[in-house]
């Protein structure tokens, strides 16, 4: 809306072109009941789509696997992870990282975008959102189960009780319990505040006397008017403003549990800014991964369009090329900081025993997203579905790396061991993406999953229609006079 | 202000009741265009009302000039909860880990590595997400209140128009209760700045009541929901000498059987009432193999004790050098060196025994004096009944059956036979060196 230059009419799809003179639209074809119908069609069929269902139903298996396993572990003990010292946070703590990382594109696109006015976010951010509020429901899980007597879990929180028991607030760890908790808490009322509209849409069009409450109950009572608008807006301005640092600061403070301790391999400066970028590459490629099969599934590619997904490629090559700086930043601090164990740390993180898993990260993190140089690769869904994906394994070895290979040489040659997980952890990993796309599913199936309003108000303004006899510029004219 | 009973049917959708009495809320004009509905904003805002709005499903930009809405206070809140949080988070953390205040839930000042109790890096990442949380909820939920928020009931939700208004069209509501209002002449002025004058808002003139059983099932749920609070009043006031209720009881309840526990399920349905299952009948355990059952008892087959040894145990110079040690070891302390009943815990106990019938130690003691193994009583004893004494006990000497396993026990049998020996050999049967040894000894 901001820009002066004029708009490029674009036929068909493909709104990807770089001409210089204008701006291309956003949105392709589309009026504001066009927008409504579809994405409120989503929600409102009343057929279940059969690969919609498939899709659940096997979310589900992985969802009643974990919670099974969950069970499992609790009645059993944390024995059946392969934990063990020296390497006493294994894979928890990685699907711990790789969840909460993944977590960040949601309120990076929601908030950061906003205030850099980046009108693209719109089509994508309610989507992304969505997608950290459940992968924050994945990452709470892990350290949750990993404190072992997870029935006194509540100790994490400083809540007056008869022992005089309180949390040690000098602990990173401690800092990372207010950091998830705050950031999924405003994460979620963020999302949902900028729902209300949209399930006022909803509920507006509901037929059925059930889901006309449900909805209406949901949306609070909106009603469009400017008077509320006015102070909706300011107050998602505020919240945007809010959400900035905070997302900056809650991957700082996971960095934290790494950074503040003594561990070779983990106490670097650079871990956190270096783990804000990789939380923002792998949740950019977790956008990807499901914005590119939902927008053909359900027919949202003149919404979700070609452009979009460009941008988030160009988002995803940036955060990889500063991540593979780190990288390379880590082994050129560990030789000039003249530490010989750090040095150690670094040579055996790329040549000893993890040398695969290393290698593995650097490949698809570093050297995977570097065909996004190419506009042709930016552009192509199935190069960047195939480098999203790769990504996304590349982070989670990334928070392996750093956790186990660090842990498994510690400070004492003669208690070096290898980990190796067991089939409960497997099954967590495996169960945790059940969990996280059961919730999706779901999200898909019953909220609406474009942020109607915000794309509706950075679409073209239509002209004044032949009813009422009016010209839009002598609207304009008007307003101007008064 | 119009009090019209119109039964006009202005709702779309069912639920309610049409025929109640219903009121002028409003007028309703409906726009195709944001300039369209702003050009008309400002008509209507320059004609002096106050109590109207405009309806749009996306914030339309300028709005707010043309209807004259004020800047709002929200920033306001969330600035001052803002800084709320971050005091908030720096008091927390000062009184719970830096100081020991003399109140109901004082803190605890732990030293951890050397830290200091209280620095401002350590306290920082807390206190700057306690600031963003109480600042982003403040946010929301002014926000909500500002809009007098959540509001279930509107007459626009009946307008049959809403759904559009909601998706793709503009209205602007005039409101029956603003003090310029007048029906025909605000809908001239709609229609004149090209909106869509539509069927007017109208608003029940009495809220119904609520739904009877609703009424019943939230008077049952509000009894139900003081049972807790009374019970966790009642344990403020009242003592019991019972232990704390302990949901989840860690080590207090393990799940281990013990040995002289009833049976539980599983040994009950494979075993007897005992929790320490028997082996079967005609197993025997490592090590428990007893070919001569003689060994075990002392006792020949008709029940008399055996003069001689067990089959099996061969008598020789280790298993008397073996005897010897283990008698030093246990039998020592009280029969003595030589058998003779002077060890040194009978030694102790004599002298006591004589402090206590001098009256000097007041405290009651009950000792048999340990048997001098040499005695005429034992050396009369068949080897079996030694060998049960040692086993099972005697008077004050308990049995030793769990301290020395059964073959040495039969080596000290045999050791206390040497001693015996020892004690009243003639010279004359002594070996000739050994005799000649003693008889170089000074008398």
């Amino acid at each position: 809306m901001s820009s002066t230059k004029t708009l490029i009419p674009v036929t068909g799809l493909d709104n990807s072109g770089d001409d210089p003179r204008g701006r291309y639209p956003l949105i392709l074809g589309n009026t504001y009941e066009s927008i409504t119908e579809k994405v409120c069609g989503v929600v409102e069929e009343s057929r279940i789509r059969p690969l919609w269902l498939i899709g659940f139903l096997i979310a589900l298996g992985g969802m009643a696997t974990l919670f099974s396993l969950i069970v499992y572990l609790i009645a059993t003990g944390v024995g059946v992870w392969g934990n063990n010292i020296p390497v006493a946070w294994a894979w928890p703590i990685v699907n711990f990282v790789f969840w909460v990382g993944i977590g960040h594109a949601g309120t990076l696109i929601s908030a950061i975008l906003f205030l850099f006015r980046q009108n693209w976010r719109t089509s994508i951010n309610r989507f992304a959102e969505a997608m950290t509020i459940f992968a924050v429901v994945c990452a709470a899980t892990f350290p949750g189960i990993h404190v072992g007597r997870i029935w006194l879990a509540y100790w994490l929180f400083p809540i007056p009780n008869q022992m005089l028991m309180w949390p040690n607030f000098r602990s990173p760890l401690l800092w990372d319990v207010f950091a998830v908790s705050t950031y999924g808490s405003v994460s979620l009322m963020f999302w949902y505040m900028g729902m209300i509209p949209d399930l006022a849409t909803i509920r507006d069009r509901a037929k059925h006397p059930l889901r006309r409450f449900a909805y209406g109950l949901l949306s609070l009572g909106w009603r469009g008017s400017s008077r509320h608008w006015h102070r909706y807006e300011r107050a998602y301005l505020l919240l945007a403003g809010l959400a900035t640092p905070l997302v900056l600061s809650v991957h700082t403070i996971v960095s934290f549990d790494f950074a503040v301790s003594q561990v070779p391999g983990w106490h670097t400066t650079i871990f956190p800014p270096y783990f804000v970028a990789g939380a923002i590459f792998s949740g950019f490629a977790m956008v990807v991964t499901l914005a590119v099969p939902a927008r053909a599934y359900y027919n949202m590619r003149d919404i979700i369009t070609i452009r979009h997904l460009e941008n988030m490629n160009r988002i995803i090559l940036a955060t990889g090329m500063m991540v593979g700086y780190a990288y390379a930043m880590e082994f050129f601090i560990a030789w000039y900081g003249g530490n010989r164990y750090e040095q150690f740390a670094f040579i055996n993180r790329a040549t000893g025993p993890y040398a695969w898993a290393y290698w593995t990260m650097v490949s698809c993190n570093v050297l995977s997203p570097q065909v996004f140089w190419f506009k042709k690769a930016r552009t192509s869904i199935p190069i960047m579905m195939i480098v999203a994906i790769l990504v996304n394994v590349g982070m989670w070895f990334e928070r392996f790396v750093i956790t186990v290979t660090s842990l498994s040489r510690d400070y004492l040659p003669s208690s070096w061991d290898y980990f190796r997980p067991t089939w409960v952890d497997i099954g967590m990993l495996i169960g945790s993406f059940g969990l996280f796309f059961t919730l999706f599913f779901l999200f898909l199936r019953f909220l609406p999953m474009i942020a109607m309003a915000e794309v509706k108000s950075i679409m073209p303004a239509p002209h004044g229609d032949a009813a009422h006899g009016r010209d839009r510029h002598a609207a304009k004219a008007a307003a101007a006079a008064h | 202000m119009q009090e019209n009973r119109l039964n006009q049917s202005a709702s779309g959708s069912s639920g309610h009741d049409d025929t109640a009495p219903q009121k002028l809320y409003g007028v309703v004009a409906e726009y195709g265009t944001p300039d369209e509905l702003m050009a008309a904003a400002t008509r209507v805002r320059d004609a002096g009302y106050t109590r109207w709005d405009t309806i749009t499903p996306f914030p339309v930009h300028g709005i707010e000039e043309a209807m004259g809405i004020k800047p709002t206070i929200l920033p306001w809140f969330t600035l001052c909860l803002g800084l709320t949080g971050t005091s908030l988070g720096l008091f927390m953390q000062w009184y719970t880990n830096a100081v020991q205040l003399p109140y109901l839930i004082s803190g605890y000042p732990f030293l951890i590595s050397g830290k200091p109790m209280f620095s401002l890096p350590a306290n920082i990442p807390v206190s700057f997400e306690l600031t963003i949380l109480f600042a982003a909820f403040t946010t929301f939920f002014a926000m909500l209140a500002l809009n007098l928020l959540p509001e279930l009931f509107h007459p626009l939700f009946r307008h049959k128009r809403m759904p559009r208004f909601t998706s793709d069209r503009f209205a602007l509501v005039v409101e029956a209760k603003d003090p310029l209002f007048d029906r025909a002449r605000v809908e001239a002025l709609l229609a004149e700045t090209g909106g869509a004058v539509l069927d007017p808002l109208l608003t029940p003139t009495t809220r119904a009541p609520l739904p009877k059983p609703l009424i019943s099932i939230a008077v049952i749920v509000a009894c139900i929901a003081l049972v807790p609070p009374a019970f966790i009043a009642k344990a403020r006031v009242s003592k019991s000498d019972q232990p704390r209720i302990h949901i989840i009881q860690d080590m207090d309840m393990q799940p281990k059987f013990k040995a002289q526990a009833p049976a539980p399920v599983f040994a009950r349905l494979f075993g007897d009432e005992r929790a320490s299952l028997q082996s079967p009948d005609g197993t025997v355990a490592r090590g428990r193999l007893v070919e001569d059952a003689s060994a075990v008892s002392g006792k020949d087959s008709s029940g008399e004790w055996i003069s001689g040894f067990p089959a099996g145990f061969s008598l020789s110079e280790e298993i008397l050098a073996r005897g010897r040690e283990r008698y030093q070891i246990y039998c020592l302390p009280c029969h003595g060196m030589v058998g003779a009943g002077d060890g040194l815990v009978s030694q102790r106990a004599d002298f006591l025994g004589r402090a206590q019938a001098a009256g000097a130690t007041p405290t009651g003691m009950n000792w048999v004096k340990p048997a001098n193994l040499s005695e005429q009583r034992i050396r009369e004893q068949a080897n079996g009944q030694i060998y049960a004494t040692i086993t099972y006990g005697l008077n004050n000497m308990k049995g030793y059956a769990s301290q020395i396993s059964r073959d040495d026990r039969w080596a000290i049998v045999a050791y206390v036979r040497a001693l015996q020996l020892s004690q009243s050999a003639a010279v004359g049967s002594l070996p000739a060196e050994v005799r000649a040894q003693l008889e170089q000894q000074p008398r």
